[in-house]
């Protein structure tokens, strides 16, 4: 293992010599959106600039220097996740294209009346309006693993609810509201005891350690390339190939045609089948550098220095700043990246609105997963994430900058009592 | 910036004018915020000549956002509906008199959303070519 040197990883990043009022930024919102290094911006001018060409059809230079790119990127991103097979990846514009590739193909050629679905109550919209949209459509029934107090899946509740037999399983990896690391090899290997298939969000933890598909054991895994400090529009769908063969295709098109006749066409081969149109070519060659750039860093030391900052975090925010709420699991070991947060009286967005102004940015919001929120009892919570280019100083920004609402919002002592509601 | 959260704005925050409910409102509206799931409800007491003679809010939300709608409920007390349906965004702006980002626009016109809303339910209500 070797440990991260945030300051060598940030002259990477452009971004970081942009001046904000004489600040350098610190980027507490990798969760929402990951910065880019200069090699993802500079694979994707490379192919703009020099060799833009369609895939799978020029037969010229630059087109085919194009295919060889593209297709590329799919054995990096197959290598990454550990896959048996390149053609097992699909490329999509993110993890929520990917869940409802699945949900439109997979769901309405498997899913019947009266099936359930099993999800999780810590989903994110994503991983959660497709399935109501499917299940809509076809009168099933949907099942939710409930939380503990510290925002982990109660395995209790899984294990009750695998009885009812869902057809599918489909929850996140890493919980992009509270961090949370769930148990996914155990979860994977009961649900599939229990004869389901099993569908993993890794949105949120692909970009902060390693992820073995295989070792995993699941069905579906998706990830977004733009929280991985790659391009939005990028993204991966990995599923088993015997899965892939048997699903209808999502979208149809070109590309994904062998032959087409007025009234019946036949259709091409994994994963191209999947892949409709003139993908985002620029995209997949920058997600392929990005995924690059993270395995020469090596996940493993991604996971321990972001384990380092949540520990830091974790210990510094309780201390320096009083009131502060720190919602999720209390053990480092049990979360990612990411620390959910609210200060007493002071309402996140304010809080968001004032740390902007020292150049620090966090998220303000419910983060897509009103649900969750509803369960913590809030409308809207802050939220600080890490990615390879965090360090301590990041957070000690954070902490003076809260340091700074609180004395704003308490200018006036004598009026600091909040006025009870009248209702 | 500072100037984003002076004293009158944490003021109005801190202690809201006419916050609470009315026991039997003549109109009434839930509003959210798509951003932050925040939520405001207004209740209007509309007395016989057409004017706004009672207004109460509730709910949660920042401090833009509640500032906004303590100043829009004081300023339509005694005005006439008409008056109060041609409230803009820009009267509401001017009232918090401060410097409102893009992003936090939302927040400062949920009190205005509301309010219309409130006025357009009393509308269909009242209309007898309504069904409902």
């Amino acid at each position: 293992m070797v440990a991260i040197d945030p300051q060598r990883i940030r002259a990477d990043f452009p971004i970081f010599q942009r001046d904000f009022n004489g600040k350098r930024l610190a980027y507490l919102d990798s969760a929402s959106t990951a910065l880019k290094p200069r090699v993802v911006i500079e694979a994707m001018n490379d192919y703009n600039a020099r060799y833009s060409a369609n895939v799978h059809r020029g037969i010229y230079t630059t087109g085919e220097e194009a295919t060889a790119a593209y297709e590329g990127a799919r054995v990096k991103a197959a290598r990454f996740l550990n896959a048996p097979d390149s053609h097992e990846i699909i490329f999509v514009r993110g993890a929520t294209e990917g869940i409802n590739l699945v949900a439109y193909s997979w769901g309405r050629q498997n899913i019947r009346q009266a099936d359930t679905i099993l999800l999780t109550e810590l989903e994110h919209h994503a991983n959660l309006v497709p399935w109501q949209l499917l299940t809509q459509e076809r009168d099933a029934d949907l099942e939710f693993v409930a939380l503990d107090d510290q925002g982990r899946l109660n395995q209790q509740s899984f294990e009750v609810l695998l009885r009812t037999r869902p057809r599918l399983v489909a929850f996140t990896h890493v919980s992009n509201g509270l961090g949370t690391i769930n148990p996914v090899r155990e979860m994977v290997a009961m649900a599939h005891d229990a004869g389901a298939l099993v569908l993993i969000d890794g949105a949120q933890a692909v970009p902060h350690g390693p992820v073995d598909v295989q070792e995993l054991g699941c069905d579906f895994y998706v990830f977004s390339g733009h929280k991985v400090v790659g391009p939005t529009g990028s993204g991966v769908l990995w599923a088993r190939k015997e899965l892939l063969d048997e699903m209808p295709p999502f979208m149809g098109g070109g590309e994904m045609i062998r032959e087409v006749h007025l009234r019946r066409t036949t259709f091409n081969d994994v994963p191209w089948k999947f892949e409709a149109g003139t993908p985002d070519i620029a995209a997949a060659i920058g997600l392929g550098a990005a995924l690059d750039y993270l395995s020469g860093i090596g996940m493993e030391n991604v996971r321990a220095h972001e384990r380092r900052l949540t520990e830091y975090a974790l210990e510094v925010l309780p201390r320096e700043v009083p009131g502060i709420k720190i919602y999720g699991p209390a053990s480092p070991s049990d979360r990612a990246g990411i620390v959910t947060f609210n200060l007493a009286d002071i309402h996140p967005h304010d809080v968001a609105t004032l740390l902007d102004r020292d150049a620090v940015a966090i998220r303000a919001g419910h983060h897509c997963t009103q649900p969750l929120h509803e369960r913590l009892g809030e409308a809207a919570t802050a939220r600080a994430s890490f990615n390879v280019y965090s360090d301590r100083d990041d957070i000690d920004r954070l902490v003076a900058g809260l340091q700074s609402v609180q004395r704003i919002f308490s200018r006036d002592a004598t009026a600091a009592a909040p006025v009870a509601a009248s209702a | 910036m500072d100037d984003l959260y002076r004293d009158e704005i944490l003021e109005h925050y801190r202690r809201p004018h006419n916050f609470g409910t009315l026991p039997s409102p003549d109109a009434m509206h839930e509003g959210s915020n798509p951003l932050c799931g925040d939520r405001l409800t207004m209740m209007l007491g509309i007395g016989a000549g057409g004017t706004v003679d009672a207004v109460a809010f509730t709910g949660r939300g920042c401090a833009i956002s509640q500032a906004s709608a303590s100043m829009l409920t004081d300023g339509i007390k005694g005005k006439s509906l008409e008056e109060v349906a041609r409230l803009g965004a820009q009267d509401v702006l001017d009232d918090l008199g401060i410097e409102i980002s893009p992003a936090r626009l939302k927040c400062a016109l949920l009190s205005l959303e509301t309010l219309q809303g409130a006025l357009a339910d009393r509308v269909a209500w009242q209309s007898p070519t309504d069904p409902t």
